[in-house]
């Protein structure tokens, strides 16, 4: 069973013989992967990772939930960094990398939330209308339905990663419509 | 109402590898809401370990609502606690008394080596799913439902098979750590359906005989029946040496045609 974006990359291979593990992409990915899990096991603070996911948590389901607004937006992108540098410096995670580690896999997926978090925060700040599930409060007509900009935001945002969880490339794909045209459903 | 349990000392079994060690570690929670469910006591006491500088205890969850077999809990020699019928993640603190004391252990057989502290690997029962093979079935779209009509009592009775949900724990509480229920409420909930017929045979000798590969033998204990949380009746193990036998005698004749 594979992620369905993984099949197309691993299909054509089929048949052809296993990269070994002695191959450099391999050593570098390995290599990368050890420095990581052992800049969890060093940090040496004081707070388990449980403990930034509850707060990262709280940030997200206060400012980033169905309903957000430029202001509560604004404030977890501020409190966002704040909090990944305080997981960065003072995190504690017991044990070690050589038998089973749950808390040293939660750190690591907690660091993914926290990146995912900031991202999702960028996208919805950028995005000046109510779509889909989400509603932007500035963003509704005067009977409170979501309001949509087809004008200037009728395109997917697909972010790039850059180094900086912070600052994404935001690369846009134009949605066009050919034979269905834009419409607003109504639920009334 | 809920109200707080006290004092409940709990007997963890920690083992650092498969070929560690292992000992009883004994935690006392003060304090604990009885609302809060066995697995999440445990979070509760990994959370104070961690900010205690010790490592946390490794146990295995995922759904916790009962669904995805993932939970395995030996709680005081009972597999998946004292409730019937439920998996570890179902279990709450309320099924407990103020100054119990717990003992937690992981499923102990041989077929599911130790990963670590709680934590077993039973990707045997992979194996014996493997071998059962794939069913003739059309690919493309869904089919219409009810396309294959099927009686009520069939379609109930491989349902109730189908609700497997491969936790394991008809192993850990069987004395000679046999799968019997587990292989057979897989094979059953195929061969009792029409789209189960094609490789009826095939499919038992090869899933029958996988699982001999691996665990014990079946002496009618029934105490698969009594710890699996879905309640799958051992009438299934029945059904698989019904099949298992006839599949000795057509599987042969197929072999001798060729
Ligand atoms: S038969 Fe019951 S106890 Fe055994 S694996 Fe399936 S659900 Fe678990
Ligand atoms: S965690 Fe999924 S069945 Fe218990």
């Amino acid at each position: 069973m594979l992620p369905y974006t993984i099949g197309n990359y691993l299909a054509p291979m089929l048949n052809k013989s296993i990269p070994g593990t002695d191959h450099p992409e391999f050593k570098a990915a390995e290599e990368a992967a050890r420095l990581r899990f052992n800049g969890y096991l060093s940090t040496g603070g004081t707070k388990s990772p449980d403990h930034f996911h509850r707060e990262l948590g709280k940030i997200i389901w206060d400012y980033c939930g169905m309903e957000r607004t430029k202001e509560g937006l604004t404030k977890a992108l501020s409190d966002l960094p704040a909090l990944y540098e305080e997981f960065k410096t003072d995190l504690c995670v017991t044990g070690n990398g050589e038998s089973m580690n749950q808390t040293l896999e939660k750190a690591g997926r907690v660091d993914d939330f926290f990146q995912l978090g900031m991202l999702m925060c960028r996208d919805a700040l950028d995005r000046e209308e109510s779509c889909g599930g989400h509603f932007r409060s500035e963003y509704q007509t005067e009977e409170g339905e979501a309001l949509r900009d087809d004008e200037n935001y009728c395109h997917v945002s697909a972010y790039q990663w850059g180094g900086d969880p912070m600052k994404p490339n935001l690369n846009v794909e134009k949605l066009e419509f050919e034979e269905v045209h834009l419409a607003t459903r109504s639920y009334k | 109402m809920s109200h707080n349990l006290k004092n409940i000392t709990l007997k963890i079994w920690r083992q650092d590898g498969p070929q560690a060690k292992g000992n009883f570690e004994t935690h006392v929670i003060d304090e604990i809401t009885d609302e809060a469910s066995f697995l999440e006591m445990l979070d509760i006491l990994n959370d104070n370990l961690v900010h205690a500088g010790k490592e946390a205890v490794v146990f295995d969850h995922d759904c916790r609502e009962g669904i995805c077999g993932t939970c395995s809990l030996m709680i005081d020699g009972q597999a998946h606690g004292p409730q019937r019928g439920t998996a570890t993640c179902q279990l709450h603190m309320r099924q407990f008394q103020d100054n119990a004391v717990i003992t937690i252990e992981p499923w102990r057989a041989s077929a599911f080596p130790l990963i670590k502290d709680l934590m077993v690997d039973r990707s045997a029962f992979d194996r014996v799913i493997e071998s059962g093979g794939y069913i003739t079935a059309e690919t493309g779209g869904a089919p219409d439902a009810n396309l294959i009509p099927i009686a009520k009592t069939i379609a109930d009775a491989a349902m109730d098979s189908a609700e497997c949900i491969g936790c394991g724990a008809c192993v850990a509480a069987c004395p000679n750590g046999a799968a019997n229920l587990f292989t057979a409420a897989k094979v059953a909930h195929l061969n009792r359906l029409p789209q189960g017929q094609a490789e009826r045979f095939s499919r038992v000798e090869s899933m029958v005989e996988t699982m001999d590969e691996y665990f014990g033998s079946c002496t009618n204990h029934g105490e698969c029946e009594a710890a699996c949380p879905k309640e799958i009746s051992i009438d299934v193990i029945a059904l698989m040496h019904k099949d298992y036998r006839k599949a000795k005698f057509s599987n042969r004749k197929d072999l001798a045609r060729k």
